[in-house]
């Protein structure tokens, strides 16, 4: 690792002053990513402006209709939060399953969804749900938000600072992980909001996408037997040595189906 | 706990005490003064031509003490890491045995051979140093499977090695197994690929070097699993430092299954280095490093057949096997796939006629040498595939099968064809009792249970048997060892009746703290927590080979009962003087020598005590002092066996494999610490499970890079992918061993990943599968249902 200089802001003006003022600077939320490239060598910032002491991102609170989750707030309590077990249980119940233990208990929402990782969880929850990310600047939708692999409609200087979701009538997360790093190969956020139905993949493309064929089967039948018949097209999705294009299409199609079969069995 | 503590016992164990609370001295721990810390710069590159290597930026960058290239060892006249035992091949020939030069000269072979050694005062410095290194790298098309290296026109890793072949080697009678083909009623035939593995201890591996102006002495502290090999090979043959100035420690070792029983570059490099420098120099790998720079394991491909008469009795079998060597010998690699594998082909049944042809192969990977097991798993999975391919081609029960062929408890010694003698063993009692533990009876319930569910579900056997405690030295000698594999004890009885005891094998969790001590306690009387064990410093103890295949307690602890009984010899000279008997009369027992049919006695403790103040001795015949030293020579491998049973099941949605009972009765013959030897079996088991269904050393094939190169790619075995265990030992004691026993280290990655996959193959019955590779992967098992069920639907 090289050597950096390091800062702990108290409050977002002041982290994106810092943040404003440096030309090699990285933000410092979890370190869930940030740390492991950084030993590597892979990432070498000159300053390292830690997010850890801005009280004002973390927590979870209603506001309105709206579940409003501080950037700074640990996947573990998301997934132990009252509020967000009655309100989003999916959302819960997603976070529950993220990295492990330790990664729960140091990585966060806005770290994550600013990352981008082809493979994490929330980027399905939010789109799927339609939320809106809050930054320092503006408020982003989902769907303008995340725009390609490891890249974000985040601007040079811009931080995440909340996430807020609407209620949804069903919803539900299934994945199934990577046997070696359980990231997701396919992991599927299906969710009913009104008549609207929107369906999010991670992990089988280079970025989250939503599955416009399953949302057009859903939404006129929600039911695990609409999507019997559906595939989806493989052609833009990813191939490793864990899964080939094919296998993970095809994870994608039973995923949605073992979301939608959980979705129905309770409701949010 | 002041009392005897012996053979049968579970006390806890005694090393666990400095482990569980983090005080555990590892090479890492480990600050020497002045030391400095190195960086290794590996070629990203599977094969290239060194062009030129310019160190000098690198040598200019803050901290940079020394920067050393291949050339520059190869000026100093360091020599090249030997190999430890050679081979010939059919031919009489010996194999092929390119240099290996501890840093690359003129060529590289592999993704992550070494091209430099940048020593600093950081490691930081020294890592930002090696980004600095230009190297002109003329790149050439790589090789890295065996099929592909022996096709004519395939890149030659060695210029002057045809075919890239190593060695084309071969054991048995091929003229008595043609003619038992010609009469067979059935020949079952099989191409299977033995996975290469990456052994990944929890420790990764770590050296210092230092150098004493003073007296002349080099100390290495290394991650070995023999510290006094590692003294052999690198002082005679790399640095040509005689052995009484060179000190080797392998202090608190993190795991080893092989991956640190061989001597390393890294070793050297560091020695030398410290010795040039003036300063101790300190290399500790990366994770990332260390899947490219650790051997690697197995990596087999085998076409197999055996002829079977129209009862179901094996006639002769036939193996032909390609086997990976990486780019380099490693100091065990050609043995492993040659003398450590045909010779287990026999298995635990009577096959009259086995020969089996091994190629040795370079491909421009890791270099291939022993993980857990070595060569043993691969021969039983051969084996094992056979057999469950015989009984289901001929319609007879898979188990019955295995029952028609065993070789009886009462055939026993049995001389297979193939050199080994099996001294000792009951399959067939092992193989009844764990097949009523599986609940085997209900096992079609359980299917029909699962099919309902959606699910596949299947039930698979494997029966083993494996030749460890290496080794008879006469015999390892004659297939080419190039040195004895005896082991040695001392026994140190102090005045106050305590035990050291100094011994050669090495414990990198195995117990061997808390196991050897019990034999002491049993054997002289010692309360257990009076007796310590040291091993892994060459300084201290005396000699000895190290700890692998499962040898430590049989031949180690062989070594250790002898020198206790020359104790016990020396404890009755010395109670015949005191208690004015004569030597015969003398009894030792629970810890008390006393004059037969009298009430005169001494205990231990007195014993130990009056050696030390001998102011009346008869000094003509009897010396002061009590301790005692044996080396001990094995007659025989022992042969530890057994019979497995995994059930699982397969969601053929997704093609996960999930292991729902595991089931293991094992022959290790006499068992020191039960809860030890559960141990063993359970982290073997698991580990056999991770190459049947999880772990994959993949390289690309044309590019060479490492694929699986970090656990993000390379999958290991979690707690959460394994069953509860059920185990249960079924011992026949070793004949020719002091204790009975016959080592347990390995059985469970030898039974394991052969029972796992016939459970795989008998859950895919329906669809018509006969055969899957390891590792069993979800997109793997997804891919043969999907062909299947396309196939089926064709037809």
């Amino acid at each position: 690792m090289q050597s950096f200089s390091y800062h702990k802001p108290g409050t977002v003006t002041d982290a994106a002053s810092l943040l404003a003022a440096r030309d090699n600077a990285a933000l410092l939320a979890g370190g869930m990513t940030l740390l492991p490239t950084m030993k590597q060598r892979l990432a070498a910032p000159d300053d390292i402006i830690d997010l850890a002491a801005i009280r004002e991102l973390s927590g979870i609170t209603m506001e309105g209709e709206d579940l409003v989750i501080g950037a700074m707030t640990r996947h573990a309590d998301v997934a132990g939060s009252d509020l967000v077990k009655e309100v989003l249980p999916a959302l819960a119940g997603l976070a529950s399953r993220i990295g492990d233990q330790q990664v729960r208990h140091r990585g966060t929402i806005g770290g994550s969804i600013s990352n981008n990782d082809p493979a994490a969880d929330y980027p399905a929850a939010i789109l799927a749900l339609n939320a809106t990310i809050v930054t320092s600047q503006r408020a982003i939708a989902a769907d303008d938000f995340f725009v390609g692999l490891f890249e974000t409609a985040l601007r040079p200087g811009e931080i995440v600072t909340a996430i807020r979701f609407p209620r949804a009538k069903r919803a539900a997360y299934a994945k199934f992980p990577n046997p070696a790093s359980r990231y997701a190969i396919a992991g599927v956020f299906v969710a009913q909001t009104g008549g609207a139905v929107r369906v999010a993949v991670t992990g089988a493309a280079p970025f989250v996408f939503r599955a416009t064929d399953v949302e057009a089967a859903l939404s006129a039948n929600y039911a695990v037997e609409a999507l019997e018949r559906l595939s989806i097209d493989t052609q833009d999705l990813m191939s490793d040595i864990h899964a080939d294009r094919e296998y993970r299409g095809h994870l994608v199609m039973v995923m949605a189906r073992r979301a939608v079969a959980e979705s129905l069995k309770r409701s949010g | 706990m002041s009392e005897v503590i012996g053979i049968g016992a579970s006390p806890k164990r005694k090393e666990d005490a400095r482990f569980v609370r983090g005080r555990g001295t590892y090479v890492a721990d480990i600050k020497r003064p002045d030391m400095l810390v190195g960086a290794f710069l590996r070629s990203p590159h599977a094969h290239a031509y060194l062009k030129s290597v310019d160190v000098s930026d690198a040598l200019a960058a803050p901290g940079v003490v020394a920067v050393y290239t291949g050339e520059d060892l190869k000026k100093d006249n360091v020599g090249g890491l030997p190999v430890g035992w050679g081979i010939s091949g059919k031919d009489g020939n010996p194999m092929k045995e390119p240099p290996h030069p501890p840093i690359a000269v003129g060529k590289v072979r592999y993704v992550g051979d070494a091209v430099a050694f940048v020593v600093a005062e950081t490691t930081d410095q020294a890592e930002a140093a090696a980004e600095l290194i230009r190297v002109d790298y003329d790149v050439l098309p790589a090789v890295v499977g065996v099929v592909d290296a022996l096709r004519a026109g395939a890149p030659a890793v060695y210029d002057d090695i045809e075919d890239n072949l190593c060695c084309d080697w071969d054991l048995g009678d091929a003229a008595a197994v043609e003619a038992a083909f010609r009469e067979a009623a059935h020949v079952a035939s099989v191409e299977l690929v033995n996975n290469r593995l990456i052994g990944n201890p929890l420790e990764p591996r770590a050296a210092i070097g230092e150098y004493n102006f003073a007296t002349g002495q080099y100390t290495l502290w290394t991650t070995s699993q023999f510290p006094h090999v590692v003294r052999l090979l690198m002082g005679e043959f790399v640095l040509h430092i005689p052995q009484h100035k060179l000190r080797v420690v392998a202090p608190d070792v993190g795991g080893g299954f092989g991956v640190k029983q061989f001597h390393y570059a890294e070793e050297a490099i560091v020695t030398w280095a410290a010795g040039k420098l003036g300063r101790p120099v300190k290399w500790v790998a990366r994770r990332s490093e260390g899947f490219i720079s650790d051997a690697h394991g197995r990596d087999h491909v085998t076409e197999a057949e055996l002829a079977v008469d129209e009862n179901g009795k094996f006639l002769a079998m036939r193996v032909k096997t390609l086997a990976n060597m990486g780019a380099y010998l490693s100091t065990f690699g050609p043995n492993i796939p040659t003398n450590l594998y045909a010779p287990l082909l026999s298995g635990v049944y009577r096959i009259p006629a086995i020969y089996c042809e091994v190629k040795c192969v370079f491909t421009n990977t890791v270099p291939v040498d022993a993980y857990r097991g070595a060569g043993r798993p691969e021969a039983t999975f051969v084996v094992e595939r056979l057999v469950d391919l015989a009984a289901r081609e001929m319609g007879i029960d898979k188990i019955d099968i295995r029952r028609r062929n065993m070789i009886p408890k009462e055939a026993y010694p049995y001389q297979t064809p193939v050199i080994v003698e099996y001294d000792s063993g009951d399959p067939m009692g092992c193989l009844d009792r764990a097949e009523e533990l599986a609940d085997v009876a209900g096992f079609e319930a359980r299917r029909a249970e699962a099919a309902a569910r959606g699910k596949f579900r299947g039930l698979g056997v494997s029966t083993y048997v494996e030749a460890c405690g290496l080794a008879p030295s006469r015999l390892a000698i004659g297939l080419g060892a190039r040195s004895g594999l005896y082991e040695s004890a001392t026994v140190r009885v102090h005045p106050s009746g305590a035990v050291t005891v100094l011994i050669g094998t090495h414990n990198h969790g195995q117990g061997h703290e808390t196991t050897f001590a019990q034999i002491v306690s049993q054997q002289l009387g010692v309360p257990f927590q009076d007796i310590d064990i040291v091993f892994g410093d060459t300084d201290r103890v005396q000699h000895g080979l190290g700890t692998y295949g499962s040898r430590s307690l049989v031949v180690g602890g062989a070594a250790l009962s002898r020198a206790g009984d020359k104790v016990i010899l020396k404890g009755r000279k010395i109670a015949a003087h005191q208690l004015e008997a004569s030597v015969d009369d003398i009894i030792f027992e629970n810890g008390e020598f006393s004059v037969a049919g009298t009430d005169r006695k001494k205990t231990f403790k007195e014993i130990a005590g009056s050696a030390y103040v001998p102011g009346n001795y008869p000094l003509e015949t009897l010396e002061p002092g009590l301790e005692e030293q044996a080396y001990y020579d094995p007659i025989n491998f022992t042969y530890p066996g057994g019979a497995h049973f995994a059930e699982i099941e397969i969601d053929p949605d997704t093609g996960i494999v999930t292991l729902e009972r595991y089931t293991a009765v094992d022959d290790v013959g006499t068992i020191i610490n039960p809860m030890i030897v559960e141990g063993q079996l359970h982290g073997g088991i698991v580990q056999g499970i991770g190459q049947a269904l999880f772990e994959h050393g993949v390289y690309d094939q044309s590019s060479g890079q490492l694929l699986s190169g970090s656990f993000m790619d390379y999958c290991m075995p979690r707690a959460d992918n394994m069953p509860q265990i059920v185990l249960e030992p079924h011992s026949t004691p070793c004949a020719h061993t002091p204790m009975g026993v016959k080592g347990c280290g390995e059985c469970g990655t030898i039974g394991s990943p052969a029972a796992v996959m016939s459970a795989v193959v008998d859950a895919l019955k329906p669809l018509g599968v006969s055969h899957v590779d390891m590792p069993a992967t979800p997109n793997h098992i997804w891919n043969i249902i999907r062909n299947s069920r396309a196939q089926i639907a064709a037809e």
